[in-house]
């Protein structure tokens, strides 16, 4: 225990390397990142979620068991809740992108409260990063599909007087296919990131006090009291940020879907 | 601090928001893996499912709103066949009713012919024999009023044609005297 909490309180404060663990194959390797900690995990995720619901939907029937009833709601869910209300009727298509979506992050965020494991895959800026490409580069598409290629010009030329259009259009350009990405993949990064950066300064911090001087005990336990408290607070953000992601790409292909305005 | 720690462990330095490109491409495949399975062989059936269950509810309703219709058809039918049978019966009440005031009327007139043909057979009767009675009484009286006569004068008429004479007359002023 005290050569436990010596080494991690050798660690602090938390910093960004922190996040970038040695590699599992080939073993303690900083520079290889085939096969580490983050991709276990992704794999675990993606794994765990097909089981379920492959498990869960072998044999459906018209009345629902436990099993069955949980991942139809979870489909429902977002299937009525997000894709219908976003983007109405059509939204239907969209649902089961929308729902693996959902769950991939849903599940990769949740790895950030599991005791032992604490971490995040979203916490690296690549997952993020590449589900926002997806969406970005699929609301662009739906778009081009269904206006052809005056697509871009309706999304970015509002229904605005003539005079304020020069001001308009950059500002449009700039934020419909410049920082949709971007804020998409970086609101969540930067939720994962700050949520296991939150749990390590207080968890560490406490060994950090309890080292430093056995006096600053009480303030040690209240700083893992509070690592609790903060495991709930980001549970709610893990929730959030899924929804939050899913929503705003539904919201694009609304966007995109949706006749001049 | 941090460069000390770093330095320390020979780690290279990573910057968070610079993607690693190893990441990047773990992160393509098991997305695309959770996608393809998922909207493959998970999502779909769960449409249908959802279809099927639509379908078995208002497969039902409607089912049941096609009984209803039918019931209501045959009751209809039912009590068209009701109100026509009770026509007919009527009808053959009617004709039955009237069926038996014709027989009793042909049975009356039939009586009452037949008991004018037998009141006209007594009277004809009646009169043949009336009729024979006054020839047989004629002859009679004629022959008792003469013994009567010849014994009452006390000698035997000679002439007896004269005496039919006679007594022939004699009833015609009878016959006179009684129409008179």
């Amino acid at each position: 225990m005290i050569g436990q909490s010596t080494v991690l309180a050798a660690a602090f404060p938390p910093s960004v390397e922190d996040f970038y663990l040695p590699s599992i194959l080939p073993w303690g390797a900083h520079d290889s990142y085939w096969f580490t900690k983050i991709t276990v995990l992704v794999w675990v995720a993606v794994a765990a979620i097909i089981i379920f619901f492959l498990v869960s939907y072998r044999k459906p029937q018209l009345v629902p068991t436990k099993k069955q009833w949980i991942a139809e709601s979870l489909y429902g869910f977002v299937r009525n809740n997000i894709a219908v209300d976003m983007i109405g009727p059509q939204g239907v298509r969209f649902a089961p992108y929308l729902t693996s979506l959902f769950l991939f992050i849903l599940v990769n965020n949740f790895f950030g409260i599991v005791p032992l494991i604490q971490i995040s895959p979203m916490s690296h800026i690549a997952f993020p990063a590449v589900l926002a490409v997806i969406s970005y580069v699929m609301f662009i598409w739906v778009g081009i599909k269904k206006h052809g290629i005056a697509y871009f010009k309706h999304a970015v030329m509002p229904n605005a007087p003539a005079g304020i259009l020069p001001l308009l259009i950059p500002i449009e350009i700039f934020s419909n296919f410049l920082v949709r990405p971007f804020s998409l993949a970086v609101r969540l990064f930067a939720n994962m990131f700050a949520g296991h950066m939150l749990l390590l300064v207080f968890t560490l911090g406490g060994f950090a006090m309890i080292n430093a001087n056995v006096l600053l005990a009480p303030i040690s336990v209240l700083s893992w009291v509070l690592t609790i408290a903060i495991t709930f607070l980001e549970f709610m953000v893990i929730c959030l940020q899924a929804y939050v992601f899913t929503v705003l790409t539904a919201s694009y292909v609304q966007g995109s879907l949706a006749d001049e305005h | 601090m941090i460069d000390f720690y770093l330095a320390a462990e020979g780690a290279p330095e990573h910057n968070p928001i610079v993607p690693v490109w190893q990441e990047i491409v773990v992160g393509t495949v098991a997305f695309a893996v959770l996608c393809f399975v998922l909207m493959k062989f998970v999502f779909p059936m769960m449409e249908k499912t959802f279809a099927a269950r639509v379908d078995a509810i208002e497969g039902g309703i409607k089912r049941a709103e096609a009984a209803q219709a039918e019931a209501n058809e045959l009751l209809e039918q039912y009590r068209t066949q009701l109100a026509e049978a009770r026509t007919e019966a009527a009808r053959i009440r009617d004709e039955a009713r009237a069926d038996a005031e014709g027989i009793r009327q042909d049975v009356l007139a039939k009586a009452r012919e037949e008991s004018d043909r037998i009141i006209a057979a007594g009277n004809e009767q009646l009169a043949a024999q009336r009729e024979s009675i006054v020839r047989e009484l004629r002859s009679e009286v004629g022959t008792l009023a003469v013994d009567l006569a010849s014994k009452i004068v006390g000698e035997a008429l000679a002439d007896e044609a004269r005496t039919r004479g006679t007594v022939e007359r004699f009833i015609a002023d009878l016959d006179t005297a009684g129409r008179r």
